[in-house]
């Protein structure tokens, strides 16, 4: 498949980038940060984005999604990222509709899918307990219990957790932490008994949170993919996550980049531009070249999820460890390139930078995946 | 197309010489020229049968020996070149700089009287660009060529011109105004290297080996039929090869273009292997990092290929693939330096083998790749201002 976007994908583009404009600059990230909002996002307009089709970008239409790809899915996170919209597309679309395509029963998705492309249904993967990431360092317990399952553990840094309606938990059927093998992934009701779920606040004005499970009753029709062998899906759900992060990434990092340029071009000390001091015109133009290389890894890691390739997984990895690395530089420099402003909550060029850090501890940073990646290719 | 294929893959399978299908390193690829060397009668053979089908140029049109292929033709040409590990008929200068820039700004005699010669390897080109006092301001240079009836009489002298002692002809930038304004003022000539006045003197480099030279002319008489483009509009002409010549050193970086062995494969036999990875954790990421780098330069040039096809080509792609290509070869060299450990040290004699010894000198070699061509300053400098529009 091409790298470059058919008209199709450039409209698709255009009518995101101006709805977002429109609709979620980020001041409203800012406003919903300053009042302290409860959700942190606003579910009028998660119902709205779902009439568009973006909540079900990929979900067959028998489930009310628009049969769309990872492709269609990329554009969106990028436009998404552009203006730091909080919306929870990593928890709901990626993450947890990726897992319930591929791991849930038919039934399953015919009872939870609908509301979630309608933007009824919110949901999220609880699988990190440590603060570093490690997917299968996993100690939560799920003990069999009439006719499914007992969970008891603990989750962190769950995305988009604090308002999930169903959650995607990772628990231990048997082995032991950091093995592969005796993971099993079940979709858990918030409202069960014995579930505690607290908002984190994070760096980013955006939404995570800590998920306590104490003698949680599962059914056992509620197990997705294959009971032990959850590490399989678990991968999946990363890659899609890591893929999607990534082009959320790439649309976060290349407005944070436009708006420096901007900003070299008008900012006068010196009596000239300081844009046009080689010092600060090098470091532009070296970025750049990351900009593009970043677009190219994201491009192809997209559509290798959409043609199911064997080589999706060192895509992946290699996309967000890219990205990762790309991300923060970039950020990083915008903030000491807009000099003392760039420190100010009134400027929003530090949104950027927090939302980076936070983006790039998500689902593994780049050290991770570089030895992923590295692994996978054999070295 | 399937035809196409067909009768490609017939015509290779009769002319391409079977001793050659198999990877073959650079040195046994043939420059052609008067005075042209074959690594073997089989290299002058595939180079003769390439040469007449016009297949060293394989778009380049037919009425110039070209073989007049379609892009989608020229693709499918590549991958059954490919397929019998067939290697490349000629390496020239004459086919990725001189001859795409004839093509577009040559009057129609000089286009018949040069590119069927760079099609077949019967000329050896060099570059007069740099000269001592302009290297990254080239257009600062001060070789003159004085009018004079129906001949320029050209004095000044070069430096860098790669392979010059080797060379038949050179393409070179002269300054035939001297009172215009630095980029107003100079003209693209051809001229021959046997010219009375032509003297060439080699410029051993670091690594060891000489592909550079200095070149002097003294009361140099060049036919005005050999002006390329308009008198005085010599800089257009020099920029647009300077385009090809960056994708082309470029290209040295990318992965179509690795040596023998691997990165991963050099650290297996130095660093040693524990569970199946590189012994060394440092040294496992610095290869993944490079490794990765590596992809994605790859992907961003078939993206850039994909991007001209559709007609949005990325604007001065050719800065940007010059200046990380670059860069990322001189790393590759670097971690491959502390992957050799010790055996990446020798110079010559007992103690080291081929490779190590040529990756000592690839290590010094790569030094150059930012340098020639315009440094990564200069394209920094050009991305700066034509892809970001900083201001000056």
């Amino acid at each position: 498949m091409s790298l470059i976007l058919t008209d199709e994908q450039e409209l698709l583009r255009e009518t995101a980038r101006d709805f977002v404009k429109e609709r979620s600059p980020v001041a409203r990230l800012r406003a919903l940060r300053d009042s302290a909002d409860a959700d942190g996002f606003s579910r009028d307009l998660w119902r709205e984005m779902a009439e568009l089709g973006w909540v079900g970008i990929f979900q067959p239409e028998e489930y009310g999604g628009s049969d769309l790809g990872f492709a269609e899915l990329g554009i969106l996170l990028e436009e998404v990222g552009r203006t730091l919209v909080p919306e929870p597309f990593l928890g709901t679309v990626v993450l947890g509709g990726s897992a319930l395509l591929l791991g849930a029963s038919e039934q399953l998705r015919k009872d939870v899918l609908p509301g979630v492309c309608s933007g009824q249904t919110l949901l999220a993967l609880a699988f990190q307990e440590q603060a570093r990431f490690a997917p299968f360092a996993i100690e939560t317990r799920a003990e069999p219990a009439g006719s499914g399952y007992r969970l008891s553990g603990e989750k962190r840094f769950v995305q988009d957790g604090h308002v999930a309606d169903q959650l995607v938990v990772a628990a231990r059927t048997s082995g032991s932490t950091g093995e592969r093998d005796g993971i099993t992934l079940f979709l858990v009701d918030a409202s069960s008994a014995g579930l505690t779920i607290v908002r984190t606040i994070m760096v980013d004005s955006r939404n995570a949170a800590r998920v306590s499970l104490d003698g949680v009753e599962v059914d056992r029709s509620r197990v997705l993919g294959e009971p032990e062998r959850g590490a399989e899906l678990l991968d999946q759900l990363l890659d899609r996550g890591a893929v999607a992060l990534a082009a959320e990434m790439l649309g976060s990092a290349t407005e944070a980049f436009e708006r420096t340029i901007a900003y070299l071009k008008t900012r006068e000390q010196f009596g000239a531009p300081i844009g046009s001091f080689q010092a600060l015109k090098h470091r532009a133009a070296d970025m750049f070249c990351e900009l593009e290389l970043s677009r190219s890894v994201v491009l192809e890691a997209l559509r290798a999820t959409d043609e199911g390739r064997a080589d999706l997984s060192q895509l992946a990895s290699a996309a967000k460890a890219r990205l990762s690395d790309t991300a923060i530089r970039v950020a990083n420099e915008a903030v000491q390139m807009h000099g003392g402003i760039g420190m100010t909550d009134e400027e929003e060029i530090g949104f950027f930078m927090k939302r980076a850090r936070v983006a790039e501890q998500t689902l593994g940073d780049a050290a991770f995946h570089r030895d992923r990646f590295a692994t996978l290719r054999g070295f | 197309m399937e035809s196409f294929r067909s009768e490609t893959r017939n015509w290779l399978e009769k002319n391409c010489p079977t001793s050659l299908r198999r990877p073959v390193v650079a040195s046994e690829i043939p420059w052609g020229g008067r005075n042209a060397r074959f690594a073997s009668e089989d290299a002058r053979l595939w180079l003769e049968r390439m040469g007449q089908r016009g297949w060293t140029a394989p778009t380049w049109p037919k009425e110039y020996g070209g073989g007049g292929l379609s892009k989608k033709e020229a693709k499918i040409l590549q991958e059954e070149l490919r397929r019998i590990q067939a290697p490349p008929a000629l390496v020239s200068f004459g086919l990725s700089m001189l001859g795409p820039c004839l093509l577009e700004f040559a009057k129609e005699e000089q286009k018949r009287e040069f590119l069927p010669k760079i099609i077949r390897g019967e000329l050896r080109w060099c570059q007069g660009y740099s000269e001592p006092g302009s290297g990254s301001d080239l257009a600062s240079l001060q070789t003159r060529a004085v009018d004079d009836g129906d001949d320029f009489i050209v004095n000044g002298q070069k430096i860098w011109t790669s392979y010059a002692d080797e060379s038949d002809w050179i393409f070179c930038l002269v300054r035939t105004e001297p009172d215009a304004p630095k980029h107003d003022g100079i003209s693209f000539l051809l001229f021959d290297m046997a010219s009375p006045g032509v003297s060439v003197s080699p410029i051993k480099l670091i690594s060891g080996s000489s592909p550079f030279c200095q070149t002097f002319f003294q009361d140099v008489r060049v036919p005005k039929k050999n002006l390329v483009g308009k008198r005085a509009g010599g800089w257009t002409i020099a920029k647009r090869l300077l385009e090809h010549e960056r994708s082309m050193i470029s290209s040295m970086g990318s992965p179509g273009a690795r040596a023998s062995l691997t990165v991963p494969e050099v650290a297996a036999r130095y660093v040693g292997q524990q569970d199946g990875r590189v012994a060394d954790p440092i040294v496992r990421d610095r290869i993944a990092q490079q490794e990765l780098d590596a992809l994605c330069f790859g992907l961003t040039t078939k993206r850039s290929v994909e991007a001209s096809k559709a007609g949005q080509g990325p604007g001065h792609a050719a800065s940007m693939f010059k200046y990380y290509g670059t860069e990322l070869n001189k790393r590759k060299y670097e971690l491959l330096m502390s992957i050799y450990g010790a055996q990446g040290l020798g110079w010559e004699g007992e103690g080291f083998d081929d490779e190590e010894l040529d990756a000592t000198r690839q290590w010094l070699r790569s030094k150059g790749n930012s340098i020639e061509g315009g440094t990564s300053e200069v394209q920094l400098n050009v991305i700066a201002k034509r892809v970001l529009g900083l201001p000056d």
